[in-house]
């Protein structure tokens, strides 16, 4: 709405917020303090970049994906939106859901919450990149076998999720799985079965519960 | 009569999702992911105001954000907003950071009232603010009476008296709302996040004006709905108004604050319940005055009130004397939606929590007094049988008598769903090709409950072919006619089509070929001979293969520490009779689903509204919990195999029985009843006497 947002706001760009903050940090007398100080002027060196498109190369599942952004992109939103990578999802885009989990090297981030121009540089995973050749992954085959998705609108994040945990850890127990997916959100209730995934993925198999049991 | 085969190879055993791998490999493509050439992203103004009178929307500052290609208004003219969240205008554009500015620059006029009422207890005053100009916020409740209430209740040996409420719980599925859709002069194409490809066409034509022939909707994947996702929505208009205004394909799908503010909802209910019964533990009496909400309701423009926020009393049980009276009341939120077996989890949790106070009134053990009173036999056979699973005569205790700080209780209860025998009209075709291969086309949708497996399930079985044999295309108007998926009624609508279509196609191949038995290991010998030209089978919905009334229970095991006042679902048993399973591996998932959703409602999810300002306090995954994988306790699941019942749906009674089950656990390991959903840490402490309990201003 037009009434609550300052449109102009005067002084305080980020740049000079931090500038200000660097001058009065440095007045401080701890050497935390200074290194703070140091950690803020090289943020300020650094040249001005936006708020127009510039241009950011990603590269994702080993390809390198040259796209025109504004800096205030998301890492998600280049995917999706400026590129054809959707299966990466979009189910909050404020990092409480998981849906958006790529991998950053070995490590899972919500890239709802990663600006695209902070990721260039570094190798990003998405669910594309998963299956090489059409051979689904030990975890992809996993949550097949297990049926570890219905909607699968929140797969492709907890495969990120898992994926990456068994890269650190191959033999994860059941806690181990439970952390690694506290960032996941699932809503069809697929929780126990990609729980049942990851174990088997990592060769630990558990035994199905369900009896069937006639009327008569 | 039909009937399905004895002797099964895939019927009835377990075969992997088929659309597994597109969905694991992240081609699969939801509404979400359409990129049409030359797509635009869209977005939606909402009203920060529960109430005012919008008097003017001038988009031209927004029309000249660069990127933008067009604005369009919710409603023309001068028009009310009733509820925080509420549409006001649309916008479309070359990114999302562009729709960002441009949502910035609307300018919207507005009369803002401040009289608004967002509580369900205060809506119910009559000087509370009116929702409706011309209606009360409560109109007169329904009342429904069966025998002499008053001389039963005190012929009874054991009364008691309850006060329960359920919140409003929010859908929340991953993928929200919305379409892709694009509007050209041949007509419109709108790929849905829906539950509904037919009745979106449907209400987009009505919307647009159009005729049905003339709006095709595509849901190829959609990641969840639960009820809210039938119609096009107002985002589904809005986006189609934005696309011919740009002449460009917009996706317009909403945020996750949209979602919790605008697109359904499940009613809260406050019940108060009195239920009698004689000292043989039959029940007597019943007496129960609910209101809940709806928001602003459906409907309610003309009458007033809520509407949707019945819920059928006294539930399963038959009681000979009983006096129900029932109230929706308006208020200033967002309206009401089918939210997986409407009526019925609050129904069952008001209930099931009535009957363990009443047995602990009459010193009786809770299982006992349903198995007396429930006149289900399969709900019977189910107690039974999950009483032994679960170990119940060795882990009940008497409510409260668990020692120690953290203390064990164990609960049940029941449910049940009428759903339907399936869509009577439901339609398919098959085209068996010449070198063998198999297509079917339904216009139904698969929502996540497997419903692509259980046809390719259904064909191989009859064909006497593999699943991964059968190439099934879903979601689609241009396909034969399939119903929406709702009320548990898909699997019981497309198998026996399925059936149909195999059954006929056998038939014309016998007549075309000549080959008696075309299944199996005929089967590519017999296409061959249909030549040059594919066989089509046209097939439709036959009686006898499907059945409705699906009953379960499910037993609950917590642990309470009365110091935090933390709960913990250490095991839940769902015990469920299914019919004819079709497809085992997806059944179970429906079954966890429905646990863990109602897990969800038991002890997390709750919409908060602010009394003060009309909004909403959690729109979003932080601050309305819904399970995650660590809270989710051990599932162990009793399919009640009954094939000569048929197909039913599952995927609403799973969810039923599972917060009167945690309900009455907590109440049998801390032996004070939690009278509210969600039961969290604080109210457990305050039903303690540890904190005092939270005052409602």
């Amino acid at each position: 709405m037009n009434d609550s947002e300052p449109e102009n706001l005067g002084a305080h760009s980020r740049r000079t917020f931090f500038k200000s903050l660097g001058t009065v940090a440095a007045t401080a007398a701890t050497s935390q303090v200074r290194s703070v100080a140091a950690e803020l002027e090289k943020v300020n060196a650094e040249s001005l970049i936006g708020p127009g498109a510039v241009p950011v190369t990603l590269k994702v599942n080993g390809e390198k994906l040259k796209l025109m952004l504004e800096p205030r992109v998301t890492l998600l939103d280049a995917l999706r939106n400026y590129s054809s990578l959707t299966g990466a999802k979009e189910g909050c885009d404020r990092a409480t859901c998981g849906a958006c989990t790529v991998l950053l090297g070995d490590t899972p981030v919500y890239s709802c919450s990663k600006l695209a121009i902070e990721a260039q540089g570094q190798d990003i995973t998405t669910v594309e990149g998963l299956a090489k050749k059409g051979n689904l992954t030990k975890v992809q085959q996993a949550f097949l076998q297990k049926d570890a998705l219905m909607c699968g609108y929140c797969t492709p994040g907890f495969l990120m999720s898992v994926t990456a945990l068994l890269r650190k850890n191959p033999h994860p127990n059941a806690d181990d799985v439970k952390h690694a997916c506290a960032g996941n959100i699932c809503r069809c209730g697929t929780q126990p079965r990609i729980l049942q995934a990851a174990l088997a993925a990592a060769g630990v198999h558990t035994a199905s519960k369900t009896e069937v049991v006639n009327y008569v | 009569m039909s009937s399905w085969p004895a002797d099964t190879k895939y019927i009835s055993h377990s075969t992997a999702r088929i659309d597994a791998p597109a969905k694991l490999t992240g081609s699969a493509r939801y509404a979400s992911d359409i990129q049409e050439k030359g797509w635009l992203y869209g977005m939606i103004l909402r009203s920060k105001w529960p109430s005012a009178k919008i008097t003017a929307v001038n988009l031209d500052k927004a029309r000249a954000i660069p990127g933008i290609k067009a604005a369009v208004v919710a409603r023309d003219g001068e028009f009310n907003i009733r509820y925080y969240g509420e549409e006001i205008a649309a916008v479309a554009g070359t990114s999302k950071q562009a729709c960002l500015d441009a949502l910035r620059a609307i300018e919207v006029t507005a009369d803002v009232r401040h009289e608004f009422v967002v509580n369900e207890t205060e809506g119910l005053k009559a000087d509370s603010p009116r929702v409706w100009e011309n209606a009360p916020n409560a109109p007169a409740p329904h009342v429904r009476e069966n025998g002499n209430v008053d001389t039963a209740f005190a012929d009874c040996t054991a009364v008691s008296e309850g006060f329960y409420t359920t919140p409003v719980q929010i859908h929340n599925p991953m993928e929200t709302h919305g379409n892709t859709v694009s509007w050209t002069d041949e007509g419109v194409t709108a790929w849905a996040s829906t539950q509904g490809i037919t009745s979106v066409r449907d209400g987009l034509a009505g919307a647009l004006q159009l005729d049905h022939s003339k709006v095709r909707v595509i849901t190829e994947y959609m990641g969840g709905g639960f009820g809210a996702k039938f119609g096009p929505g107002v985002e589904g208009v809005l986006a189609a108004k934005l696309s011919k205004s740009a002449g460009a394909p917009v996706r317009l799908m909403l945020t996750r604050f949209d979602q919790a503010l605008a697109v359904g909802n499940r009613p809260s209910s406050f019940q108060k319940i009195k239920i009698g019964a004689s000292a043989d533990g039959m029940l007597q009496a019943f007496e129960a005055e609910n209101y809940g909400t709806a928001g602003i309701g459906g409907g309610a423009d003309a009458g007033g009130g809520g509407g949707g926020a019945d819920i059928p009393m006294p539930y399963i049980y038959k009681v000979p004397n009983t006096r129900v009276k029932q109230s929706a009341v308006a208020i200033n939120a967002g309206s009401a939606r089918a939210f997986r077996a409407p009526g019925h989890p609050p129904a069952s949790y008001g209930m099931e929590s009535a009957m363990d106070d009443l047995a602990a009134k009459l010193g009786m053990d809770p299982l006992e007094l349903r198995l007396k009173n429930d006149p289900n036999e399969i709900r019977q056979r189910e107690y039974k049988v999950g009483a032994e699973k679960f170990g119940w005569k060795q882990k009940y205790q008497k409510p409260g008598s668990s020692p120690g700080v953290v203390k064990t209780g164990i609960g049940c209860a029941g449910g049940a769903w009428g759903g339907s025998r399936g869509d009577r009209n439901t339609q398919g075709d098959a085209q068996i090709n010449p070198d063998g291969s198999v297509e079917l086309r339904l216009g139904v949708q698969d929502i996540g409950t497997g419903t692509r497996t259980v046809i390719a399930v259904i064909a191989a079985e009859m064909l006497g072919l593999k699943p991964e044999q059968i190439t099934v295309r879903v979601g689609d108007t241009n396909f034969p006619y399939g119903p929406g998926s709702g009320g548990s009624t898909t699997c019981p609508s497309v198998s026996p089509t399925v059936f149909d279509i195999c059954t006929k196609a056998l038939a014309q191949l016998q007549t075309q070929t000549g080959v008696a038995d075309a299944r199996g290991e005929n089967w590519f010998a017999a296409c061959k001979k249909l030549g040059v030209t594919p066989l089509t089978v046209h097939g439709q919905w036959q009686q006898g293969l499907s059945t409705d009334h699906a009953c379960g229970v499910q037993f609950a095991e917590v642990e309470v520490d009365t110091e935090t006042g933390l709960v913990t679902l250490k095991k839940m048993l769902g015990v469920h009779d299914c019919g004819l399973i079709i497809n085992q591996v997806t059944l179970e998932s429906q079954i966890n689903g429905g646990i863990i959703m109602g897990m969800g409602y038991a002890l997390y999810e709750e919409r908060v509204m602010d009394d003060l300002s009309g909004v909403v306090l959690n729109p979003n995954f932080e601050t309305y919990k819904m399970p995650g994988m660590a809270d989710v306790p051990e599932i162990e699941i009793v399919l009640i195999n009954m094939p000569e019942r048929g197909v039913i749906g599952i995927g609403e009674p799973s969810l039923v029985p599972t917060a009167g089950a945690i309900a009455n656990a907590v109440f049998n390991a801390i032996g004070v009843r939690v009278g509210s959903l969600p039961i969290t840490p604080a109210k457990v402490l305050a039903a303690l006497g540890k904190v005092p309990p939270a005052v409602h201003a």
